[in-house]
C-alpha cells in the first residue's frame, strides 16, 4: 500500500472528508459506549443535552472553552511557523503566577495603583511571563539547534514544580488551612460574569477577539507573511528576505504571551487564585485543538467549544448512565486522528499495490 | 527474433487525469543502446520505473529474455537480469566499495560475509567491462566519474545483462563523459544491452544506435541513430520547430556593477577560496563546473544568503550587504538554483510569491501590512507579461510546472514594481536590474522554456544589466556566456572572452587540472 499525491482534490472528497471524520469517530465512541453497556441513542442524547441543551450546560462548555481557546491560539501560532511549542502548560501557569503576584500579593498594601491600570498591568505581566518562558527555548533552537520539542516539554514540569514552591512559600494564602494556594486576587481585578448566575466571564470575548485579531494578524500583515512563510519553507522565506530568526522569535513571544494569558483569564475569570490542579491539561489540549482547526484561529473557537461541550457533556452524561468520563478523552482523540486521516486523504490516495 | 532481450508491449500508466505512458511499445536488442528522449514529464522516469518494478502499469505487458516480468517487483526485475543506474548515486560514503558493491546482495542471516570471493569477482566484472576501480577505497573519497562508475560495477555485480542510465552525464566533466562512452561500447561489444536516458540531443546521437522519443506521454518516433539530426530530434521532442536564441554580441561594455576580491566562505563542497570576478553593464559572464564546486556559494554570497569570511565584495561601490531584501531594493535580481526550495514557497498562492522579495519595501506595504490590492495588481502584471500559466494568482505556487514557476520567479526579478503597467512588454522591464545573478536558470525546463528564459537574460544585458550565469550545461555557457570563467574546488579561473575557450580546455579547467593529468 502506498498514497500517490492527487492532482487536485475533487468536490466530493473535499465534502465527504469530515462527514467521514465524523462518522468514524461515533463508530469507536458507540463501540466503547456498547462495551459499557449503556443504550447509545440515549448516551449521545445526554451527552449533548449536558454540554449544549441548556443555559447552564452552555454558559459551562463556554467556561471551558475559554483556556482552550487560548492555548489553542498559542499553539496555532507557533504551529504556523513550524515552531513546535509544546509547553503551553508551563506558559499559562507561569502567567497566572504572575497574575496572582500582580493582582493578589499586595491585596491593599503594595501598588497603590487604580484597578484598572492594575488589570492592564496583570494581563501585561501574565503576558510576558509566558513569553519569556518560551523565549529561551526559541533561542536555544534558532541559535544551537536545541530542539523545542525536548526543551518546551520539561520546562513544563520544572514549571509546576516552581509554582509548588511559590505555593507553598511566599504566595501561599495563610487563611487557606493549610491547603497549597495562593492568595487571591483583589476583587476589582476579577472579570465579570457574561450571564448572571453562570461562571461564563468575559474572558470569552477576549478569546474570541484575540481569535481575530491573530487571523487579521497572519492575513493582512506583513508579519502574517514572514509566519506562514518560515512555517511553509524556510529556505525559500530566508531567500525572499524574510529573517527567519527573528521571525521565529517573535513568533515563540507571541504564542508564549497568549498562553501565559489563558492562564491570568482563568484566574481573574474563574477561580480568583491559583491552585496546582487549576489546568487539566489544557495546555496539551491547545495542541489538539489547533490541529482540529487546521491552524485556522477563526477554526480554534468552534474546536475549542466542540472539545469543551464534548468535556462537559461526558460529565452530567456519566452521572446519568455510568458510562465513565474518559469518553469524552476518546471521542476527541478519535476525532483529532479522523480530521487527520482524512486531510490527508484530500490529497492523497490510497495505492494497493 | 532470438535477440530481442526487452519488449515492452503497450505499456499505459496513468495518475489521475494524466496519462504519464500511453500505450507505449518498445524492444531492446542484444548488443544495442537505445536512447530514450524527451523532456521532463514526458514519461521517461515513469517507464523505466515500471520496467524497474516501482510502479505497476495499468496495462500492457513487459517481457524480458522470453519471460513475463510480474509487475511491481524490483526483486523480479533484478533477478530477471535488470539494472539501474540512478542519476542520484545510492551509495553509502562510509563504505569501501566493496562494500557498497556487495550491500544488499547477501543474504541477511549468513554468519560471515564473503569478501574474498566477492572481491576477485568484482574484480574479474571490472577488467571485463574496463572499470578500474581500487576496491578498497572509501566511496566518500572517490571522484564523482568513479562514484559513478561504482554505481555501474554494482549492478553489473549483480549479473545486470540489461543496464538503465538515468541522465549519466549530468553529473560528468566533458573528458568524463568520454570515459564513460567508451565503457559503454566496451559493454555492448560483450553482449550487454543499454537503455540510456537523457535530454542531450547531441549526446544521444554519439552513443546511440536507435533512439526512442517520447513526448507528453507517447512515443512519438523511433529512429536509428545514424542519418538523424539533432535538429529532427528536437523537434520530435517538442513537437514544432524550435527556434534557438539568437546569439550575438554584446554591444558596448559599461561600468563594474559588482567586484569581488580574493573572496572565500565556506568549506567543504559549498566553498569559496579567493575568488575574483567582476561584472560589468552588457555583460554576461558565465560560470562553467561541475555542480558541487562551489557554485551554491557563489550564488549565495551574491544573493545575500551568505557572507564573505574573508576579501570585498562590492556592488555599485559599496560593500555588498548580505540581506536579500536589501539587494532586491538595489536592482539585484536573483534567480536561485533550486526553484522549489528555495525559488517559491509552494504552499504560499502565486501573487503572495510574486511580490515576496518586496514585501518588506515601500511598493507593498505600509505600517506592518501589506497593500493587498497593489500586491495582487503587480502579480498580475507579472503573470500577464510573463506568460505564468497555469492556475491563476490565488493557485498554490506549487501548482505550478517548472517552467511556469520560473516564469514567476524571473518576473518578480526582472519586472520593477515602479514600471508603469502600459510599458511592461514582456522583454526587459524598462527599469532594468543592475545585476542578474541566475543559478541553472533552465535546469529541467523544457525547450520552449529554456529558450525563453535565455533570451530574457539576453535581453537584460542589451538593456544594460550585469549578467552573471552559473550553471553546469555547458553548451548553455558556450551559448550565453560573453567571458567564461571555470569554477573548481572553490576556485575560479579568469573570466575570458568565450571565443578564448574551446570545450577542451573548460574540459581540462572543469577536472581541476590546466595539464590534463587527472586528480
Amino acid at each position: 500500500m502506498r498514497l500517490e499525491k492527487r492532482n487536485t482534490s475533487s468536490p466530493a472528497a473535499l465534502l465527504l472528508a469530515p462527514i467521514g471524520a465524523v462518522l468514524f469517530t461515533l463508530l469507536v465512541a458507540s463501540l466503547l459506549v456498547l462495551w459499557a453497556g449503556a443504550p447509545i441513542g440515549r448516551t449521545y442524547g445526554l451527552l449533548l443535552q449536558g454540554g449544549f441543551g441548556s443555559v447552564f450546560a452552555l454558559s459551562e462548555t463556554l467556561t471551558r472553552a475559554i483556556p482552550l481557546m487560548l492555548t489553542g491560539l498559542a499553539a496555532t501560532v507557533a504551529f504556523k511557523a513550524r515552531l513546535f511549542n509544546i509547553g503551553a502548560e508551563g506558559q499559562l501557569y507561569v502567567g497566572a503566577l504572575a497574575a496572582v503576584a500582580v493582582g493578589g500579593l499586595h491585596d491593599g498594601t503594595g501598588l497603590a495603583l487604580p484597578p484598572a491600570v492594575l488589570f492592564v498591568l496583570m494581563m501585561l505581566a501574565a503576558a510576558l511571563a509566558g513569553a519569556l518562558l518560551l523565549l529561551g527555548p526559541a533561542l536555544l533552537k534558532t541559535r544551537l539547534g536545541v530542539d523545542e520539542v525536548v526543551t518546551t516539554l520539561l520546562l513544563n514540569f520544572i514549571v509546576l514544580l516552581l509554582v509548588s514552591l511559590m505555593l507553598d512559600g511566599p504566595m501561599k494564602d495563610p487563611t487557606a488551612m493549610g491547603w497549597p494556594q495562593s492568595v487571591a486576587l483583589m476583587g476589582e481585578l476579577e472579570l465579570s460574569k457574561l450571564i448572571a448566575q453562570t461562571r461564563v466571564h468575559t474572558g470569552l470575548i477576549w478569546g474570541v477577539a484575540l481569535a481575530v485579531g491573530l487571523w487579521a494578524l497572519l492575513k493582512y500583515s506583513v508579519l502574517g507573511f514572514d509566519i506562514r512563510a518560515v512555517g511553509a519553507n524556510a529556505r525559500a522565506a530566508e531567500f525572499s528576505g524574510v529573517k527567519v530568526t527573528r521571525t521565529v522569535v517573535l513568533v515563540a513571544m507571541l504564542s508564549g504571551a497568549l498562553a501565559g494569558l489563558a492562564g491570568a483569564i482563568e484566574v481573574a475569570g474563574r477561580t480568583s487564585y491559583l491552585t496546582l490542579d487549576m489546568s487539566p491539561g489544557y495546555g496539551y489540549s491547545g495542541i489538539v485543538i489547533a490541529m482540529l482547526a487546521a491552524l485556522h484561529p477563526l477554526g480554534v473557537i468552534a474546536a475549542s467549544v466542540f472539545v469543551a461541550g464534548v468535556l462537559v457533556g461526558a460529565d452530567s452524561m456519566s452521572r446519568a448512565v455510568g458510562v465513565p468520563t474518559y469518553i469524552a478523552d476518546v471521542i476527541v482523540a478519535a476525532s483529532l486522528i479522523a480530521v487527520l486521516v482524512a486531510t490527508l486523504l484530500t490529497q492523497y490516495k490510497v495505492r494497493w499495490k | 527474433m532470438t535477440d530481442t532481450v526487452l519488449r515492452l508491449s503497450h505499456i499505459t500508466k496513468r495518475f489521475g487525469a494524466l496519462v504519464a505512458n500511453d500505450d507505449i511499445s518498445l524492444t531492446l536488442k542484444r548488443g544495442e543502446i537505445l536512447a530514450l528522449l524527451g523532456e521532463n514529464g514526458a514519461g521517461k522516469s515513469t517507464l523505466v520505473s515500471i520496467l524497474f518494478g516501482h510502479y505497476t502499469a495499468d496495462a500492457g505487458q513487459i517481457e524480458v529474455f522470453g519471460q513475463p516480468l510480474p509487475a511491481g517487483d524490483p526483486k523480479a526485475a533484478l533477478a530477471a537480469g535488470i539494472g539501474m543506474v540512478h542519476q542520484h548515486f545510492t551509495l553509502a560514503d562510509n563504505l569501501s566499495v566493496l562494500e557498497n558493491v556487495m550491500m544488499g546482495s547477501e543474504s541477511m542471516w549468513q554468519p560471515f560475509t564473503r569478501h574474498r570471493a566477492a572481491r576477485e569477482r568484482l574484480q574479474e566484472v571490472a577488467q571485463r567491462f574496463g572499470l578500474e576501480v581500487d576496491a578498497q577505497a572509501k566511496v566518500g573519497s572517490l571522484s564523482v566519474g568513479e562514484r559513478q562508475r561504482v554505481e555501474i560495477l554494482k549492478a553489473l555485480y549483480r549479473g545486470a545483462r540489461i543496464l538503465i542510465l538515468d541522465e549519466p552525464t549530468a553529473v560528468l566533466t566533458p573528458q568524463e563523459s568520454e570515459a564513460l562512452f567508451k565503457v559503454l561500447a566496451q559493454m555492448v561489444a560483450q553482449g550487454l544491452s543499454i537503455i540510456f536516458i537523457s535530454h542531450k540531443l547531441a549526446e544521444v546521437l554519439r552513443v546511440s544506435n536507435r533512439v526512442a522519443v517520447l513526448r507528453s506521454g507517447k512515443l512519438v518516433n523511433e529512429a536509428s541513430a545514424q542519418g538523424t539530426t539533432q535538429g529532427q530530434l528536437a523537434q520530435w521532442m517538442v513537437g514544432h520547430a524550435i527556434e534557438a536564441p539568437r546569439r550575438h554580441e554584446a554591444g558596448p561594455i559599461g561600468e563594474d556593477v559588482c567586484v569581488l576580491q580574493n573572496v572565500s566562505s565556506g568549506s567543504g563542497r559549498e566553498r569559496l577560496n579567493q575568488v575574483s570576478l567582476t561584472l560589468r553593464r552588457g555583460e554576461i559572464v558565465a560560470i562553467a563546473g561541475v555542480s558541487g564546486n562551489g557554485q551554491v556559494a557563489l550564488a549565495e554570497l551574491l544573493c545575500g544568503t551568505r557572507r564573505a569570511e574573508s576579501g570585498h565584495v562590492e556592488l555599485l561601490g559599496k560593500e555588498l550587504p548580505a540581506a536579500p531584501a536589501q539587494l532586491v531594493e538595489l536592482g539585484v535580481a536573483r534567480i536561485p538554483e533550486d526553484r522549489h526550495a528555495v525559488g517559491v514557497i509552494g504552499d504560499l498562492p502565486v501573487w503572495e510569491n510574486a511580490v515576496s522579495e518586496r514585501l518588506h519595501s515601500r511598493s507593498f506595504s505600509r505600517g506592518g501590512w501589506v497593500r493587498r490590492k497593489t500586491a495582487r495588481a503587480y502579480a498580475q502584471r507579472v503573470v500577464d507579461a510573463f506568460d505564468v500559466r497555469g492556475g491563476g494568482a490565488d493557485s498554490a505556487a506549487r501548482s505550478l510546472s517548472g517552467g511556469n514557476m520560473q516564469k514567476l520567479i524571473l518576473g518578480r526579478a526582472l519586472l520593477h514594481p515602479e514600471t508603469n503597467a502600459g510599458a511592461a512588454s514582456g522583454s526587459a522591464s524598462p527599469t532594468p536590474p543592475n545585476l542578474i545573478i541566475a543559478h541553472q536558470p533552465t535546469w529541467g525546463l523544457d525547450i520552449g522554456a529554456v529558450s525563453y528564459v535565455q533570451a530574457q537574460l539576453i535581453a537584460a544585458r542589451d538593456a544594460g544589466a550585469a549578467v552573471l550565469l552559473i550553471s553546469d550545461d555547458l553548451d548553455e555557457v558556450l551559448t550565453l556566456g560573453d567571458r567564461v570563467a571555470v569554477m573548481h574546488g572553490g576556485s575560479l579561473t579568469a573570466a575570458l572572452p568565450a571565443a578564448d575557450w574551446s570545450r577542451e580546455s573548460i574540459g581540462l579547467a572543469m577536472a581541476g587540472s590546466a595539464s590534463g593529468s587527472h586528480t
